[in-house]
Formats: C-alpha cells, structure tokens, sequence
C-alpha cells in the first residue's frame, strides 16, 4: 500500500473555505420558507402524575396557532428501548421533560404562551440514585415496562426499574481467583456530564399539502431520524425526507432521534408552514442526552507477579428518566468490561437503572470513559501493592494479536503496546521530577480500547456519479459535525478514482437524495461509510474500464489507467480521456456504448454476531481501536490545584486518511477528557439540574489547554478502507484515569471518582494526614 | 405593536440605515435582519463567544449589546474580513493549521482574535490564551487555534 496518493496526506478540509468566511450553513442559518416558532413547556415536578393541563389562556394570547400536548399526540419514539413520548403522557419523569408545546408566529409569542399553560401535577416519590432504584421496594417509573417494545438483545425486569441486565460470564470465575495470589476490591463513581456543543439542538419540520414530512435538523443521523419517524407516525419512507447541514458539534448528544418528531401534528394543521424549534442553552443542558452516571464495584485476582486472573464487575448505571439509547451503552459497557486488558475469567453484571434524573444516553466514548476508568485505577492500585512498574503490569496483561475479549472475541490488528510506550517515552516514565514551591509532580498513564457500539446490520452506502467532464459527486448518508467526514471520504475516493480532491464535490446528506447509512456515531463513518465509497469507487473504475474497453477495442486486460486516460499497454497512442469516456461514449461510428457512469457501494459488517444472553459471548466488535495516555501534573497541595504540565496521547488509527485531521480530532478528544476529568460534573438536587450553563458547569477553554503531544499509531485494519479504522471517540477514555494516576503518584492518595477539583484532592491529602 | 428606532452604521464597510426593534439584541439584529448568518448563537446569555463581532474595533458579545447601540458605530462580522474573495490571513492561518472542527466557533474564534492581533502585533501564548478565553470551542482546536494565531502574526 506504500504507493498511495491521497490517503494519507493532509490536503485541506473540504469545508474549510466556507467554515473561516462564515458561510458555512448550519440549520439555523437557512431560510426555509413561512415560520412558526415553538417552545416547550417543561415538567416543574420530577416525577408525577399529570392531573390536567389548562391551555385556554395561552390559546388566547396574540401570535398563538397551537398547542399541543401528550394527549393529542401519544407516539412513542425510540431506538433500542421504545419508552418514550415527545411530550409527557399522564406522567412525567424527570424535571424539565416537555408537557406541552406552543407554535407562534413569533418566539417570543410562544415563550408567553407557555407561561399561561397551567399544569396540575400529583407528585410521587422519586428515584435519584441508581443503586436505590435497583433495589424491589424503590418506586417504580415505568409501570409499563413490559409492554414496552425492544430490540431483544436487551433484558429488562418488568415491574421493576431495570431497563437492561447484561451479563458476561468469561471462562471460570472462582478458578480464576483461586488462581490469584492477592485480590483487590474498589467503587467507583462517576457523574453525569453534558457534551455541550457550542450549536444546541435544533429541528424544522414542514408538512407538504401532499402528505409528505420534511425535516431539517441537527441530527447525527437522519438516516434514523427518518425510521424513527416513519414508524412513529407510521408514515412510509419516501414520505419522510430529513435534511442535514453542518452540525455545530455532536459528541453523541445528537444520535437516534430527539426533537424531530415533536412538531409534526401542528405542521399539519398547517400545511406548508415550517415549524421551528431551537434549544436554549438551558435546554439543550437539562432537556437532551446527559452521559449516564456510573456506580461500580470492581474486584480483580491478581498473581504475585501481576497477571491478573480474575475480574467480577459490577455496573450500576443511572439511565435517568428514558433509557431508549442508554441500554445499548450498558452493554457495550459489559461486552468490552476488561478494558485494553485480556483476562481469562470474567463476571460482569451491567445494569441500566430507571431514575428521575435527566435521560441518560450516548456520550462520545459510550461508557467506555466511565468503565475503563474502574479498570485504570484499579490497575494502578494492582501495581501499587505489588510495588511494580504500572506500565509494566499494563503491558503485562495488555491485548496483543489474538488475545480475546471480555466477549471472547478475537482482537487482529492490534498494537497496544506501542500505544503505551510512546506516550511514556514522551512524558519520560520513570523518571521523577521535583516541584518548585511546594508543589508536587507527578506521572500517570491509562490505555484504552473501544469498538464501535452498533447492531451486527448496520449499514452503510456510497454512490459516485461521475460528471461529462470527469469530475466527480460522491453520495453518501453520513453527517459532518467536524470529525472531517467530508474530507475523509473525499479522499478515499480519490484515492480508489484517481480523481483530484478538488475535482471531487461531496456534501452532507438529504434522506431523498443521498443513500443510506445508519448513523455517524461510534467513530464507524471512516470505516463502514469508507468501504463504501471505496466499493461505490472500484465499482465505477469498472464501468470505466469496460466502456473504455468497448471504445478503444482493446480487450480490458490490456487497458491501464493513470488517472487521465485510459490507454492500451500495447500502443500508449490507443487512449481515452477520462472525459471521452464520462461524456458521450460514441464510438466514431456514433453508435452509442453506454451511459453515464454511476457507482456504487454497500457495506454491512460481516464480522459480528449476536451475543448469547446468558454469557455475553460473542464478536459484538466492528473494529477495536487502541491508544494511550500519558500525563504529569503539578499539584499545590494547599490548594488542590492541578496543573497539567504534559499531555501526551497516542491511537492506533490502522491508517491516517489525513493525518493532520487525525490530529486534530486527537487532541479534541484529549482535551474534553481532559475538561472531565479536572472540572465536568452534572449536579442535581433530588432530581434537579443545578448548573445549566456555561457559567455553572465549566468547560475547558484557552487557558486550562496545555500544550498536547499526540502520536498516531499505524497498525492497519486488515479489512478497513487503505487498513484505516475510526478513532473519534477514543482519545477521550483514558484521560481522566491518566490524571488520576498522575495525581496520585504525586500525592500519594486514591481517587475513586472524578472530576478532580481541587476540593477534592484537597480533601484526599487532609484525609490522608 | 413593539417600538422601533432607526439606526445608522456602516457595517463591513457599507453605511445602512435600518429600523431596529427596540430591546432586540445585536445578535438577532445581525443575524435576522442584516442576514448575516456566519455570526453564532451558542448561549445568548455571554459565556461562549461564538457571537463575537468588532464594535467600533472592540471585541463584543452580540447576544449582550443591543441592535439599538449600533446607531453610530462601526461593525465588523465574520463576512467583513475577506476581500474580493481573498481570505483575510488569519483565516487562511486557520486553514492551514485545521484550526476547528464543527467550525461552529470559528466566526466568533476569528474575529476575537483578529481584535487581539490589532492590539498586539505578536502575541504570545498566554496573550492568546488571556484574549481568547471568553471563547469556548468544544471540539478543543485550542492549540491549532493558537498555533494559527501565532502564525498569521508572523506573516
Ligand atoms: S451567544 Fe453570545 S456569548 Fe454565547
Ligand atoms: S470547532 Fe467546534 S466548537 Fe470550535
């Protein structure tokens, strides 16, 4: 593959142009056409039953066209776990959930209205603490549980909170800590967290006179907004069109479907209106996705010589007041429990609890940040009382080529080891630095893995039209929200085209228009949508060949393309440009040959296979991506105060499409890990969300960013597109245990939960006095 | 029904006359009446820059000055800094370094640091970091942002 062109080159950002002058559209930014406003009106209860709504006020108020509310609109919506409504029915179940809404002719006519809904609540006891929740006397949330339709590689306990048990049951637990010299047992926790993208959720909808349901939004995936909504509204397809701009930041936050489906029946009272609905930031905190809490209980079996034998992981996860995403996060929490670590034997019980905090549901990292947290520490721990090198009981029980997972599966393509070394090397690992004033240093690493969370048929196509004049339009369903998709896979086409990037147009897609992929979430796009252009590529590159074949009468094998023309290897002077062959096709005798060209591809993993119910074993793992991170701080123990003085993360990429993109996106996922680990931290109050706003729940900016070191790794994926495997996630999981372990080497204390404020670590070192 | 003004400026160097909604901000002025969409909402409330224009030359939040206080002054968007089509260097510097993801802060990101490299000809980066910091990007392009900040001075 040493001969390669484009993939692997940094040619610049597709969207560059239009995202530095401004001109770069994001859904708030179109004119779509006549405009209703809406705004919601939202549960000031967290968990009650709904006695009545009064909404003849708000109906009277000047700008008012509708109103509607859980009883005219019952639909349930859902991905994995179909629970819930777009708006409260009889009950509601988490603080802010929306009970009504209201279409104006302006925004601030709506805001007004939703002021004069009364609603009558009778309020019930609620669950805030997941571990509560699990147990068979907590006040049940979702009565309706069973009947609840499932995608059934989910387990939940009817009449109870539990909306998902998955269970792992690896080779032979008591035999592996039989096999233990020592065994170690820790909780951890961690807390909610937003995404907080700088655009906040945002939809259109308009209803057309012939029946037929457009919609514009920020979704990651209109692909499954618009299945979603079909099945919802029970509409066929080519009813439904979803229309994608530039998304103003994802991180997971915009996956499944969210706020599409809420407008629809006032769009059709009013036909060719659009009806718009645009999140504050209040909103998009308390009202979308929050990363779901984790309590954990790990217990490792370790030999004298740090082989650990045993892990029995116990997940108890706040799935708040909707599970319809959560569940699956649970599972992919259990499937990959061990970590970047093979272990023989393994219990893992993962358990997604109903409560009445805020919906728990896809955060980048997929519970992978909030598992492989336990894991890191807990290894840091291991290394501690064994007195060794934690590198070295990393590197020890590591994943390496044909190591299994905590599923049994198989890892290929894998080169942990690397990761680790190069960020230790970096940071220069186990070398001990002092600090100036009082200050303490200190060096901690974490490795991480994840595979992309998604069902064994997700899957992906491509279609490349190739113009008269050679240049090129690729196709595909899959969003860019700044991960690079567009460049990405511009250049996977190039590559397998031989045509220019800057002679290829690519936008983001329009359910209509642009084919099929399932969602871009998981860091599967550069993979499963790659294949596909690569496929949808090489399947134009045929048509070429044999059109070419038919007009130069050269037999095929005997033709070879450089990118302009294609020509005889015999007689270099029997040729066809590119364009001769895309434009009229006619042989001199004007007969035609063939018509415009058009390729091509799909992709569904073939690699992946259900998991058994009673074991979790299976390959739920599209691919598995490896990395590393490795930090020292400078902590004032009078403070608590962290400072990062180096930041180094490595990824095995397999291959770097656009090696500064892969950076880029690196340090990205470094840094809000690094915002997680030091400062992020979802507060309720018996269900409450307190801090709503950036003011309140700090985010990492200019001056908490140290500089970052980041190395791409290159193991290549045997099967992904020129061996590239996705790494958009990734960067994030192992820098808050990184931090940690710095943290605690400099200190000499524990930490079992973050972010790592300086309360807490001020807390930590009185405690240890 | 709500009271209006009319509102002199030049805006990206063309003088307009408008009428402004009295209690409206500049954001939504910007954006809904000048049409001038590069110019972000992130939280209407000042804490995430994403709606930094250049008033008379200084760096605001849009989303906390009035459409009514630009009666007089000088404004500057996103849309302003190229010329005939040529990009401002600080744009191309963005570009080169791939100094955002979303792009979704980019506009509000460019123009606050177009304002701190006419105040200070060679910043640093706790000069960038000091000017930047009412600035958030979630995507985390903070280094290339100050490697693009750093490198546009240079030229
Ligand atoms: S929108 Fe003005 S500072 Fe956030
Ligand atoms: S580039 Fe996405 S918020 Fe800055």
């Amino acid at each position: 593959m040493s001969d390669l062109k484009i993939v692997g080159t940094s040619v610049p950002r597709k969207d560059a142009m239009e995202k530095v002058t401004g001109a770069a559209e994001f859904i708030e930014d179109r004119y779509m056409g006549p405009m209703l406003y809406a705004k919601m009106k939202k549960s000031t209860v967290v968990h009650g039953r709904i006695l009545s709504i009064k909404t003849e006020k708000a109906e009277k108020h000047p700008g008012v066209k509708a109103i509607l509310t859980g009883k005219d609109y019952p639909n349930m919506i859902g991905l994995y776990l179909i629970d819930r409504t777009f708006l409260a029915v009889d009950k509601v179940r988490f603080w802010g959930e929306p009970v009504a809404v209201v279409a104006a002719t302006s925004e601030k006519a709506a805001a007004e209205a939703v002021d004069l809904i009364e609603v009558e609540y009778e309020e019930l006891p609620g669950v805030f603490d997941p571990r509560e929740g699990i147990k068979p006397d907590a006040p049940v949330i979702h009565e309706n549980l069973g009947n609840y339709e499932i995608v059934p590689i989910f387990y939940p306990t009817p009449g109870t909170n539990i909306a998902n048990h998955f269970k792992i049951r690896k080779g032979d637990i008591e035999k592996g800590f039989d096999q233990a010299d020592h065994v170690l047992e820790k909780e951890y926790y961690v807390p909610q967290m937003q995404h907080v993208p700088i655009e906040t959720h945002k939809a259109a909808v308009q209803w057309s006179p012939d029946g037929k349901l457009t919609v514009w939004s920020t979704a990651q995936s209109p692909n499954v907004v618009r299945q979603l909504l079909a099945k919802s509204l029970d509409l066929p397809m080519h009813k439904i069109r979803v229309i994608s701009s530039y998304i103003g930041g994802g991180f997971g936050c915009k996956a499944g479907a969210s706020i599409e489906g809420l407008l629809v029946p006032i769009a059709q009272k009013y036909p060719g209106h659009i009806i718009r609905i645009v999140f504050d930031r209040e909103e998009d905190m308390q009202g979308t996705f929050t990363r779901q809490a984790l309590f954990s209980k790990l217990r490792t079996g370790y030999t004298k010589d740090g082989r650990i034998t045993a892990l029995q992981y116990e997940m108890i996860w706040d799935g708040g007041a909707y599970t319809e995403y959560g569940v699956n996060i649970v599972r992919a929490a259990g499937y990959s429990s061990t970590g970047a670590y093979d272990i023989p034997n393994v219990k893992t019980d993962s358990y997604c609890v109903y409560t009445n905090n805020s919906i728990g549901g896809p955060v980048r990292g997929f519970g992978m940040c909030e598992m492989q947290w336990g894991i890191e520490r807990q290894i840091e721990e291991i290394a501690k009382q064994l007195e060794m090198d934690p590198l070295e009981v990393r590197l020890k029980n590591g994943m390496k080529r044909g190591s299994t997972t905590a599923s049994g599966q198989v890892v290929q393509d894998v080169d942990y080891e690397k990761c680790l070394k190069v960020v230790a090397d970096k940071i220069g690992w186990g070398k001990k630095e002092s600090g100036k004033d009082g200050k303490l240093r200190g060096k901690g690493i974490a490795g991480l893995v994840k595979c992309p969370a998604q069902p064994s048929n997700a899957a992906s196509s491509a279609i490349i039209r190739i113009n008269e004049d050679g240049t090129a339009h690729v196709m595909v369903g899959a969003t860019e929200m700044g991960q690079g998709m567009l460049t990405v896979i511009s250049q996977i086409a190039s590559e397998a085209l031989h045509i220019p990037v800057d002679k290829i147009d690519i936008k983001v897609p329009d359910t209509d228009f642009t084919p099929y992929e399932w969602q871009s979430v998981g860091s599967r796009i550069t993979y499963t949508c790659g294949t596909s252009v690569k496929r949808a590529a090489e399947d134009a590159l045929g048509q070429i060949y044999r059109i070419a074949a038919d007009l130069l009468e050269v037999p095929q094998e005997d033709l070879s393309y450089d990118g302009k023309k294609v020509y005889s290897t015999r007689d270099p002077d029997i040729k066809a440009t590119i364009r001769e062959i895309a434009d009229s096709c006619k042989k001199c005798t004007g007969e035609g040959i063939a018509g415009p060209i058009i390729g091509r591809g799909s992709f569904v993993p073939t690699n992946m296979t259900n998991l058994d119910p009673e074991t979790g074993q299976g390959n739920p793992g599209l691919f598995y991506c490896f990395g590393a991170t490795g930090v020292e701080v400078e902590v004032d123990p009078e403070t608590g105060v962290i400072e990062v003085i180096q930041l180094a993360s490595s990824i095995d990429a397999g291959k770097a499409i656009n090696p500064q993109l892969a950076k880029v996106q690196l340090h990205g996922g470094t840094i809000m890990g690094l915002s997680t680990a030091l400062y992020e931290e979802v507060r309720f109050d018996k269900g409450i969300m307190l801090n709503r706003n950036f003011t309140d729940y700090k985010i990492a900016t200019f001056d908490n960013v140290p500089h970052m070191d980041s190395f791409i790794v290159e193991t290549p994926e045997t099967k992904g597109p020129y061996g590239a495997r996705g790494i958009g996630e990734q960067p994030m999981i192992g820098v808050a245990p990184a931090v940690a372990n710095a943290v605690s080497d400099a200190l000499g204390v524990e930490f079992n939960s973050f972010p790592l404020t300086p309360e807490k670590v001020w807390r930590a070192l009185k405690d240890k006095k | 029904m709500r009271d209006k003004k009319i509102i002199k400026f030049t805006v990206n160097g063309n003088s307009e006359e408008r009428e402004a909604v009295v209690g409206e901000t500049l954001l939504k002025f910007i954006r809904d009446e000048l049409n001038l969409t590069g110019t972000k909402s992130g939280c209407e409330i000042g804490e995430c820059g994403a709606c930094t224009v250049l008033l008379d030359g200084k760096p605001v939040n849009s989303c906390l000055v009035l459409a009514v206080e630009l009666d007089g002054k000088d404004l500057l968007t996103i849309e302003g800094l190229s010329k005939n089509g040529e990009l401002d260097r600080l744009q191309q510097a963005f570009i080169d370094h791939a100094a955002f993801q979303c792009g979704y802060c980019t506009p509000g990101m460019i123009m606050a640091a177009r304002s701190l490299l006419e105040r200070n000809a060679n910043p640093n980066d706790d000069e960038i970091n000091e000017a930047l910091s009412g600035n958030l990007c979630r995507c985390g392009a903070y280094q290339e942002i100050r490697d693009a900040v750093k490198d546009s001075a240079k030229k």
